[in-house]
């Protein structure tokens, strides 16, 4: 964060800057310490001071009579190697692409950087050695709620260019806000997986000691190296370091904004598990390996718009919204409804070609448009059941779906199609994330 | 003995508990004795800064590979299990630290900080503690000494330990989170007695802002000791004040032992110890003693382990030092060989291992029985600590007993362990918050004292014990209604005193009830000689113990329901282990088994009712 005006002009005067030991002599009293860089909350006449005792204070810029330089800061850099691999165990590669899990604190004055380098990544965990070799690359370094389809493209093309070329598998760390939205549309993007894609995040950065991101990226590296063929996301299972949990990338959801256990699947049990001794378990339901190669089928229409209705939305809203799209996806009430002043828009919508797709607010459970008066005119209006995938799969799906096709006959048949596992055609009772 | 010769220098950090709700979230600060809530499991891992440093207290920690479990309490929500970001800090919180530092004369600064202070021993479920400076440069006037207080710090408790077992750790989260002021002093302090009596000066004047908690654990200490030629030793966390000038005295004769064994091991020329280790389990084939013979049982080994030049120093001096540290590895005890043979094991034996090890005349040497790896771990942990014993005391952290001693926990912690906490904005000290406060500031102890003798015709001495023990506003409350003053300071005083010597639960007595008992003796209802007899009968009846019943009983639901009146006897020994001693036994069964009784019978009834 740059110094406000007011701290910049006397920092210049002084020829002082973040990380110089100083001397500040404010209101009578001696402030010996590190000086600290302007925390955005902070006020913008406040200079902060690291003393010796570890501690920041904010010292007032009208109480501040000097500032004198004692030493000049000098950044240390440590440089950091992975080991060469070695011939007996597998190759796991890892894409970097920002988020809490993949970043670490600046000690000296306390900023959140994203890890920027593969080593830095690594290192914060350096037992993942133990598990696989790792090849490690940072393809970004952004917040999840940053990421553009243009990102999901890319990173698909990364992971099946990585498994093409010998990869046992792949773990892409990942912000957790949007990590859902990323492994649906891997899911649908990479078709024959010769072996795992990973997305994995964690929900306490990795500076801090109670931070998940050990468990959970260990956890991924061992699902990395497992006979399995699909794109996964795999996160603490428990509010205790006990086990992670792997789940079907189009089936997953973020349900809570802050706990470790904060992903769930959804209309569906996961895939399996991991124990904190290593041990993984898959359910019969896993699809193994294929013999590949992998085949990356990244076209993306993004035309495409995810609409949660509430009542009292105005029909001129919807309209607004749907204003040049090619497809859409609404986020219904209960069995897939919206009020009936609004479904002239949609039918209209329809009519002109655009792909109309009803999900369900509530999440779990399937859409059923044929119970109620509302639900069979909004079929008669053309709109798409959604089945049970979440209003985030199906935003995904069609994308990729009319990213293939238009046709109105044959989107239907391709958003009703089970491609990556996003329908799950009967719904177990045991299938329901409290 | 003469402290200054041995340049006693002591400093105190002095933790109190504030009166209000938590620091980042609005649970409330209170201590449940209500155990059964949920529980969870979590690790911590040592943070690596970018040079790589990490923080040899919590290297420390991580060696033992500890689980951590947690149980919650009706006052715990996310933030206190780490699964939801701090709220804002408790503004009322800041309020009483920033009245505190006034009290002190001490600077305030103009915006705080919180800072995450690394501590990975379980006790944050964060793995560090949020602690903030609020303000510089104070002081206190006690005996006409000045003491100075460099820091006051505004942080959070740490949750409560439990118990520990098998690599695992218990802790209730309910403390966690309470808001603390720490106030640090500078090493002024010249005798234990002294330390005592600033500790007390303290209490008084952080009671004065009738915003703290109080009772057993609210205010805590540790004490920062040293003397000449030795180190800065932190004992931490001493909860029983009459106790400090204890702590203070037997550290000190601690220290001199350990320099009084370094000038031996000088003199003995000894100036390395090696770590080599030999396995001499074959020693013990036949041995009779038990722990020795169960831990081979069990595939263990038995490792020694040679100490030239330290016959002699062992007992009681050393042998106590190096066990405390096999103890961070995990191993319960050791033996060494200035009490062998002892505990089974036999004059051939020691013979026998002082041949293996090639032991010579002053030679000591050390065994350890345990699984291979712990052992080895044990003998790596106290090898140090043997070279240290060349050079002196170690400076490190000691953990208080009750008996006034101590025992070692950790390395001093080093400096790396504070980053700011990014969760929580700074937040600005205005200058009206400030004289918001200044307007308000309570009554200083001492004037309260002189206070007291001026307007209550009291003894100086009773008015200061009055103010010390916190007694004061009580003893205002009742003298001002019902008169006689200095028979109310003799039954708050002395009377409470005796009967708190009994074990009886005076302070539970409640104030209305206390109020009457004076206003019965004011109207001449009964002589002031039967308030002592009148008191004990109150405490005794002191609705304590009805509560304690109570809750017990609401816990134990299912027992009764499945074992009815034979549940008693299982219920009468929980209900003792949460009484402990503050209430009589006899008075504890009898309101048991009438409690007990009265609820059988209203069950009976409600089944009856719903057929």
């Amino acid at each position: 964060m740059d110094y406000p005006p007011r701290v910049r002009a006397l920092l210049d005067r002084t020829k002082a800057d973040a990380g110089d030991s100083v001397l500040v002599r404010a209101k009578g009293e001696r402030y010996e310490g590190t000086l600290m860089p302007h925390h955005g909350f902070s006020g913008e006449d406040i200079l902060t001071i690291k003393l010796p005792n570890g501690y920041n204070v904010g010292i007032e810029l009208g109480d501040v009579e000097s500032v004198e330089v004692t030493a000049k800061h000098t950044p240390a850099s440590v440089e950091r190697k992975l080991p060469p691999p070695t011939a007996s165990k597998p190759t796991v590669a890892v894409l970097g692409t920002g988020g809490t899990i993949a970043s670490y604190v600046d000690y000296r004055t306390g900023a959140v950087h994203p890890a920027v380098t593969a080593e830095e990544l690594v290192f914060s965990v350096p037992e993942l050695l133990d598990v696989c070799n790792v090849r490690a690359r940072v393809i970004y370094s952004v917040y999840s709620e940053n990421m553009k389809p243009e990102q999901w493209q890319r990173l698909a093309q990364e992971a099946g260019k990585e498994l093409n070329g010998g990869a046992a598998g792949v773990v892409i760390p990942h912000g957790t806000d949007t990590l859902h939205f990323t492994s649906a549309a891997l899911s649908f993007m990479l078709r024959d997986l010769t072996g795992p894609v990973v997305v994995v995040g964690a929900q306490r950065s990795s500076d801090r000691p109670s931070s998940d991101a050990a468990l959970n990226l260990l956890a991924a590296a061992r699902v990395g190296v497992a006979n399995l063929g699909e794109v996964v996301a795999v996160m603490h299972g428990e509010t205790s370091d006990t086990f992670a949990q792997i789940h079907r990338g189009t089936k997953v959801r973020k349900m809570h904004s802050s706990r470790r256990d904060a992903f769930r699947s959804l209309n569906a049990t996961p895939l399996g598990r991991v124990d904190a001794d290593g041990a993984v378990e898959l359910s019969d339901r896993a699809l193994p390996r294929s013999r590949g190669p992998t085949k990356v089928d990244d076209v993306l229409d993004t035309k495409v718009a995810l609409v949660s209705f509430y009542p009292g939305q105005r029909p001129t809203e919807l309209e607004g919204t749907l204003q040049g799209l090619h497809g859409v996806v609404i986020a219904g009430t209960g069995l897939g409804h919206v009020a009936h002043d609004l479904i002239p828009i949609l039918r209209k919508a329809t009519r002109d070609g655009v792909a109309v797709v009803m999900t369900t607010q509530t999440l779990q459970g399937r859409v059923g448009l044929r119970v109620y008066d509302t639900g069979r005119d909004l079929l008669k209006a053309g709109v798409l059941e959604g089945q049970d995938m979440t209003p985030e799969t199906a935003y995904v799906k069609l994308m990729w779906v009319l990213g293939h096709t238009r046709e109105p006959p044959e989107v239907a048949r391709a958003m009703a199609t089970n491609v990556a596992g996003e329908i799950n055609p009967k719904i177990g009772l045991d299938e329901f994330a409290e | 003995m003469d402290y200054r010769a041995l340049g006693l220098k002591v400093g105190l950090e002095i933790h109190q508990q504030l009166a209000t709700h938590k620091l980042f979230c609005e649970d409330a600060s209170t201590l449940v004795d209500a155990p059964g809530g949920l529980r969870f499991r979590r690790r911590l891992r040592p943070t690596q800064s970018e040079l790589g440093e990490v923080d040899a207290a919590a290297i420390e920690e991580a060696k033992r590979r500890l689980t951590f479990v947690y149980e919650t309490t009706p006052n715990v929500c996310l933030v206190e299990a780490d699964e939801e970001p701090p709220h804002p800090p408790n503004p009322e919180a800041l309020d009483i630290a920033l009245e505190i530092a006034l009290l002190l004369d001490a600077k305030p600064v103009s915006e705080v900080d919180f800072m995450r202070k690394i501590v990975i021993d379980g006790s944050n479920t964060s793995g560090f503690q949020r602690s903030a400076l609020i303000a510089l440069d104070g002081h206190l006037e006690t005996n006409g000494k000045r003491i100075g207080v460099p820091t006051i710090l505004l942080e959070e408790d740490a949750a409560r330990k439990l118990g520990e077992a098998e690599g695992e750790v218990v802790y209730r989260l309910d403390r966690l989170g309470i808001p603390l002021v720490e106030i640090a002093t500078t090493p002024d302090i010249k005798t234990p007695e002294e330390a005592r009596e600033v500790a007390l000066a303290f209490g008084s004047l952080l009671r004065a802002t009738r915003k703290v908690l109080r009772g057993i654990g609210t205010i805590r200490e540790d004490l920062n000791v040293s003397i000449e030629g030795g180190a800065r030793i932190e004992i931490k966390g001493v909860q029983e004040l009459r106790l400090i000038a204890t702590f203070v005295e037997k550290e000190v004769e601690r220290q001199r032992m350990l320099l009084e064994v370094a000038a031996e091991l000088k003199r003995r020329a000894v100036r390395s110890v090696p770590a080599a280790v030999q396995d001499v389990s074959a020693v013990f084939r036949e041995t009779q003693s038990k722990v020795v013979a169960s831990a081979l049982a069990r595939g263990g080994v038995v490792l020694g382990w040679s100490l030239p030049g330290f016959a002699g120093l062992l007992k009681a001096r050393l042998g106590p030092e190096l066990a405390a540290h096999a103890r961070v590895a995990g191993v319960a005890g050791i033996f060494h060989s200035d009490e062998l043979p002892a505990y089974g094991i036999t004059a051939p034996e020691v013979d026998a291992v002082r041949k293996a090890l090639g032991a010579g005349p002053q030679g000591a040497f050390i065994l350890v029985a345990e699984q291979r790896p712990k052992a080895q771990a044990a003998i790596e942990e106290m090898v140090p600590r043997a070279e240290a014993a060349i050079r002196g005391v170690p400076p490190e952290t000691r953990e208080p007993r009750p008996d006034g001693t101590s025992v070692y926990s950790r390395p001093l912690p080093g400096k790396a362990r504070m980053y700011p906490e990014t969760d929580v904005p700074p937040i600005r000290v205005t200058q009206e918050r400030l004289e918001r406060i200044r307007e308000h500031l309570p009554e200083r102890p001492d004037i309260t004292v002189s206070r007291l003798v001026r307007e209550y015709a009291i003894h100086e001495q009773q008015a200061r014990q009055l103010v010390q023990e916190g007694t004061d506003e009580l003893f205002e409350l009742i003298a001002r209604e019902f008169g006689e003053p200095r028979l109310v300071g003799t039954v708050l005083l002395y009377n409470f005193g005796e009967l708190r010597r009994e074990s009886l639960d005076v302070d539970g007595i409640q104030i209305d009830r206390l109020r009457e008992l004076f206003s019965l003796l004011k109207a001449g209802r009964f002589a002031k000689e039967a308030v002592p007899e009148l008191l004990r009968e109150m405490a005794r009846r002191g609705t304590r113990a009805t509560e304690i019943v109570d809750a017990v009983l609401d816990e134990s639901k299912d027992a009764i329901e499945a074992r009815g009146e034979t549940a008693e006897k299982g219920l009468m020994g929980k209900v003792m282990e949460r009484v402990r001693g503050r209430a009589d036994g006899k008075l504890v069964s009898e309101v048991l088994h009438e409690r007990l009784a009265a609820r059988l019978r209203r069950r009976k009834k409600e089944k009856k009712g719903k057929r």
